[in-house]
């Protein structure tokens, strides 16, 4: 397993992460290691074996169709970056 | 080359639910700027999903109607990607195990046979919130409003071959919505979106050609004209010999064309993974049951038991069960008329739509009640009025002059029946006719008919018409007076 | 190492001889509060374990809760300080989660587990250091830098909740609270010389403490003995209808249990944690705690876990790629870092998380991301979950034939500082011990059980689903018999 530094720039735009030139060659070599460690799964066979994607299998729960929250505003957006009018503001997004 | 249109639709139903599906906010319409943006419609760190009953009960409603499978066991998963309207950087939706599988509807387009069209899939997932272009300078606003409104996806299969086809499944789907009552499927407000994958091929071929998803498709003469034009773009470039290119494209109404959304759209790569913060969704018997009983007559049901009970023609059936209200205002009409379903029918179809198509307003508007039409109906039935003055006491009506017997008995619209004063008309009339009456003894007998006309001008339209007929041939058949 | 001294100062003593003592009014809960305050001040600096004080909402709460036991409303844990991992959001108060992601973030409502917390009466001391979003095994990928630890400062406190256990082992918080989503809970217990117990997941709720890996992660109590741990737990436990991944279950008196005969119980051996790579020295003790466990009537014997080996590949597919996904609601428009005039909505998005994460963070991130991705998903993530559950079947049929499985909690002592950082593998090896009951779900404790060199060693504890009780109670009755839970570093007094 070795990723090259493509494969990391590529996974760094899907998570959109700005990395420097540094970062995407040591990140290079950290996968690769860490992949190559993750591919001791492959020694066991798992064919047919249903995957677990919870520890604890159990059903969901529902909630009743009530409103239960009110207007906070205010107070989310006293921790926001940047707002104007009630809205979070962002750089133009192009449709 | 002969060219087959293959059109499949995607057609998200915003669930009417008080509140969001995985958070208490309201999903009320129209509110402020992030007013309706709880904690976990943020995505605050360390919030939570919890599910809402109601969305769920609404979903089996629709997967029952369409008789598809309800998923005993079904799962929400992430879809991963980064928008400024998706707070959590991906969407709570499902995936590989939805609600609801397998089901169909029949649908009819104007002047063609009814249709099945299968449903692939019906599944749950929530909303995103929206961004404001306009008023930000530079800037785009992000409202959260809608963030985590419920929606249920409901993807057909490839089976429609025209764009006719598609706007009769879309109206299917959209009637079938309001008549469950899970939505209000408003396409100003957004509440019932569809997006089009459509492509062509030679026909007679089984493979099916590269499409194209069509978006931004919000109203029913759009998703019309979009499909055309896409149909049309896709013939020429393969007529051409260019090779079409499976892609997105947006619809744009002002210029009625598509075109592509490459770039934006770019190796879009979702990740989907079961979402660790909702477990599995698992329905027994029992509880799908429960919502089964739930379930108001369906469309189509109602459509099949107006011709068996009322004995109405398919289209007048069809027409009269396109929407719950209009149903339930016919058969409320036909309950207080006490008399012939298909006059009430005719009469519903006929003066009311008209009237208010006239005057733009649905049948919910309608200022005259069924009660009202009803016992108009009545006055039809028993005589008291001929069909041509039951117009002018309608007109009457809608005017809110009063109820039919107010209206009948203000003007003296009530028909004559006394026989004598019947034959007074008649009298009369072959008396200022003499000429006609001779010419007719000799033989002309179609001027009967303008005896009869003479007769009903001369009551001022009350004689019952019936009478007259009768009267009139036994009088000209009897010793000439 | 200072001498058992019981009784003598108050900021040794345990939870338990606090609550007698606030209870019979020895001392007020402001006294006490005043006690830990002032202990924070004079020794954060030198160990950096706290990353916020609220020494004025604590003195409050210390108001509020002598005037409850006044008037005998006062429940065991009211009046108590403790010290709650950054990772628990606290209203009005800053949750950064070891990261310069959140460094202004000032929590606008109160984690479930918080709450339970102030609903006791318990005093806030403040927010301890951590790895940056619990991601580490040595608390050295904090934005805020690295704890040390109170044994050897040279060395660390182990991670993730190594801000808690460091502060619980100079004393100068009584009890903390901590996350465990692959031993963050139990290995920096073992590496400071504390109690630490991670319950069954769903036990405790996770609404308002910040997600790494949802299918993982579970907040518990850490303290000086098992006792404490007992008291803490009970308070901490329940459904929640905010999270539904909690359980519904009811919370029984974990304190009841504590002296419970242990007569007959089987513990299990699993050969796999006692092979090569355990310090001898460490097995020795490891051994001699076992002995204590048989003098007291319980049996053990040798299990096989056979997939053990497999756990850390499995983690490290898993949980990075939940929090792949969990941390993508860090893109600086709502809360959090934002970067500086950013070009375009692409470029918020990426300087905001490139300059806001740490390197751990990150490449945690770019792991689950890929394992994720389009062509990989079946190899790694489903494969990772399908190993997921043959380790889960491997506890369930250990668990036909034992009450307990016991091994070490680490493979080794607190390391230097500094000396795994450039090697992110050999760091996520040592989580060996811990891993794979995060990926079963199970409980597991950790406790002293004695020193190599001078540092701490711990032994770990693995319970069936929900038996926290017995957990409690086994160590209790350990820590009743021995006196490794009561050694103090030097230099704290």
């Amino acid at each position: 397993m070795s990723l090259q530094k493509k494969d990391v720039e590529k996974i760094a735009w899907l998570a959109r992460l700005a990395l420097s030139e540094q970062e995407v060659s040591d990140y290079a070599r950290d996968l690769s290691d860490i992949f190559e460690l993750v591919k001791q799964m492959n020694t066991v066979d798992t064919e047919g074996v249903l995957p677990l994607a919870h520890p604890l299998e159990i059903t969901a729960r529902l909630r009743r169709d009530e409103v239960v929250e009110t207007n906070e505003r205010d107070r989310f957006q006293s921790i926001a970056p940047l707002v104007k009018n009630g809205h979070y503001l962002v750089p133009k997004v192009i449709e | 080359m002969d060219w087959e249109p293959v059109i499949g639709l995607e057609i998200h139903v915003q669930l009417a639910t008080k509140s969001k599906i995985f958070s208490g906010a309201s999903t009320r319409y129209g509110a402020e700027a992030n007013t309706q943006a709880c904690d976990v419609d943020v995505g605050l760190p360390g919030v939570l999903p919890v599910l809402n009953e109601e969305a769920v009960r609404m979903a089996i409603k629709l997967g029952l109607a369409i008789d598809a499978t309800i998923a005993r066991r079904s799962v929400f998963a992430r879809k991963n990607y980064f928008y400024p309207d998706l707070p959590k950087g991906y969407q709570i939706s499902q995936y590989e195990l939805p609600i609801v599988s397998r089901g169909y509807v029949e649908i009819q387009a104007d002047g063609e046979e009814p249709k099945i069209i299968g449903v692939t899939r019906a599944h749950l997932e929530e909303d995103a919130g929206k961004s404001v272009h306009e008023g930000f300078a530079s800037m785009s606003g992000i409202d959260l409003n809608r963030a985590g409104t419920p929606l249920l996806e409901i993807v057909s299969e490839p089976d429609m071959r025209s764009a006719k086809e598609a706007i009769a499944y879309m109206k299917t789907i959209h009637t079938l919505v309001r008549y469950l009552e899970i939505s209000d499927a408003n396409m100003q407000e957004g509440s019932f979106r569809c997006d089009a994958n459509v492509s062509v091929r030679p026909k007679g071929a089984t493979a099916f050609g590269t499409r194209a998803e069509l978006k931004n498709l919000n109203s029913f003469r759009f998703v019309e004209r979009a499909i055309n034009y896409e149909l049309q773009r896709q013939i020429d470039m393969l007529e051409a010999g260019e090779r079409i290119l499976q892609e997105t494209r947006l619809y744009d109404a002002n210029k009625n064309e598509t075109r592509s959304m490459r770039g934006k759209e770019e190796a879009n790569d979702y990740r989907y993974f079961p979402d660790p913060d909702l477990l599995p969704l698992e329905l027994d018997e029992r509880y799908i049951e429960s919502v089964r009983a739930e379930l108001p007559e369906l469309p189509r049901q109602k459509k099949l038991r107006f011709m068996a009970d009322y004995d109405l023609s398919a289209y007048d059936a069809g027409v009269l069960s396109s929407s719950r209200e209009l149903a339930d205002f016919y058969e409320a009409t036909v309950r207080a008329s006490g008399s012939d379903p298909k006059l009430c029918a005719n009469w519903v179809m006929g003066d009311l739509l008209g009237a208010l198509n006239k005057e733009g307003k649905s049948i919910t508007e309608s200022p005259v009640s069924p009660t009202m039409v009803g016992a108009l109906m009545a006055r039809i039935a028993d005589n008291t009025i001929s069909g041509k003055i039951a117009k002018e006491v309608f007109e009457a009506m809608w005017r809110s002059e009063g109820d039919a017997d107010a209206i009948i008995a203000a003007k003296g619209l009530k028909q004559v029946t006394d026989t004598r004063a019947i034959e007074r008309f008649i009298d009369e009339v072959l008396e200022e006719n003499a000429e006609q009456l001779a010419q007719y003894r000799s033989g002309k007998e179609k001027l009967f008919g303008h005896f009869v006309g003479q007769i009903l001008k001369k009551s001022r339209g009350k004689a019952n018409p019936q009478q007259v007929n009768t009267l009139l041939r036994k009088k000209l058949k009897g010793p000439s007076s | 190492m200072a001498a058992p001294q019981a009784g003598h100062d108050l900021h040794q003593k345990t939870l338990a001889e606090l609550s007698a003592a606030l209870h019979e009014r020895v001392v007020s809960s402001e006294e006490l509060t005043r006690v830990f305050l002032d202990r924070i001040e004079r020794f954060n600096p030198i160990l950096n374990c706290f990353t916020t004080i609220t020494r004025e909402h604590a003195l409050a709460q210390a108001k509020a809760a002598d005037r409850r036991l006044k008037s005998g409303q006062g429940g065991p844990l009211t009046g108590l300080p403790i010290a709650h991992k950054d990772i628990f959001c606290t209203l009005g108060v800053k949750t950064a989660c070891g990261s310069r992601m959140l460094d202004s973030f000032i929590a606008p409502y109160n984690a479930t587990l918080i709450e339970h917390m102030h609903d006791a009466g318990m005093v806030m001391l403040g927010k301890t250091n951590m790895d940056e979003f619990a991601m580490g095994s040595s608390n050295e990928t904090s934005y805020y830098g690295p704890v040390k630890n109170p044994w050897d400062p040279e060395r660390v406190p182990g991670g993730s909740s190594g801000g808690s256990a460091c502060a619980i082992a100079a004393q100068i918080a009584p009890a903390a609270t901590g996350t465990d989503t692959g031993g963050s809970i139990r290995q920096p217990a073992s590496l400071c010389g504390i109690t630490g117990l991670k319950p069954t997941y769903g036990r405790v709720s996770r609404y308002g403490m910040i997600a790494f890996a949802s299918s993982l992660d579970q907040g518990g109590p850490m303290a000086h003995t098992a006792e404490d741990i007992a008291m803490l737990l009970k308070v901490m436990a329940g459904f929640d209808k905010r999270d539904s991944t909690s359980v519904d279950r009811p919370v029984p008196d974990y304190t009841a249990r504590l002296n419970d005969d242990i007569q007959g119980l089987t513990i299990g051996l699993p050969k796999e944690y006692f092979g090569e790579g355990v310090d001898s020295e460490i097995q020795a003790l490891i051994d001699a705690a076992i002995k204590v466990f048989e003098t007291l009537g319980a049996k053990a014997r040798t299990i096989s876990l056979p997939n053990t080996h497999l756990s850390i590949p499995a983690y490290y597919v898993v949980a990075p790629a939940e929090c792949s996904s969990n941390l993508a609601r860090y893109d600086g428009v709502r809360y959090g870092y934002r970067c500086k005039d950013p070009r375009d909505l692409a470029d918020l998005y990426c300087r905001s998380r490139g300059e806001g994460f740490g390197a751990e963070v990150k490449r945690r991130i770019m792991i689950g991301t890929y394992a994720l991705s389009a062509g990989y998903y079946d190899a790694y993530y489903l494969k990772a979950q399908q190993i997921r559950r043959l380790i889960s079947e491997d506890f369930k049929k250990a668990f036909e034939d034992v009450d307990l499985i016991v091994g070490p909690t680490s493979p080794t002592v607190a390391f230097k500082l500094g000396e795994k950082t450039d090697d992110p593998v050999t760091m996520y090896l040592s989580d060996i011990y811990t891993v794979s009951v995060n990926l079963a779900g199970l409980p597991g404790l950790s406790m002293p059980v004695g020193f190599v060199g001078g540092l701490p060693v711990g032994l770990q504890i693995i319970g069936n689903y929900f038996s926290e009780a017995r957990l409690c109670n086994v160590a209790h009755r350990f820590q009743q018999e021995t006196e490794w839970h009561r050694m103090r570093p030097e230099g704290f007094s």
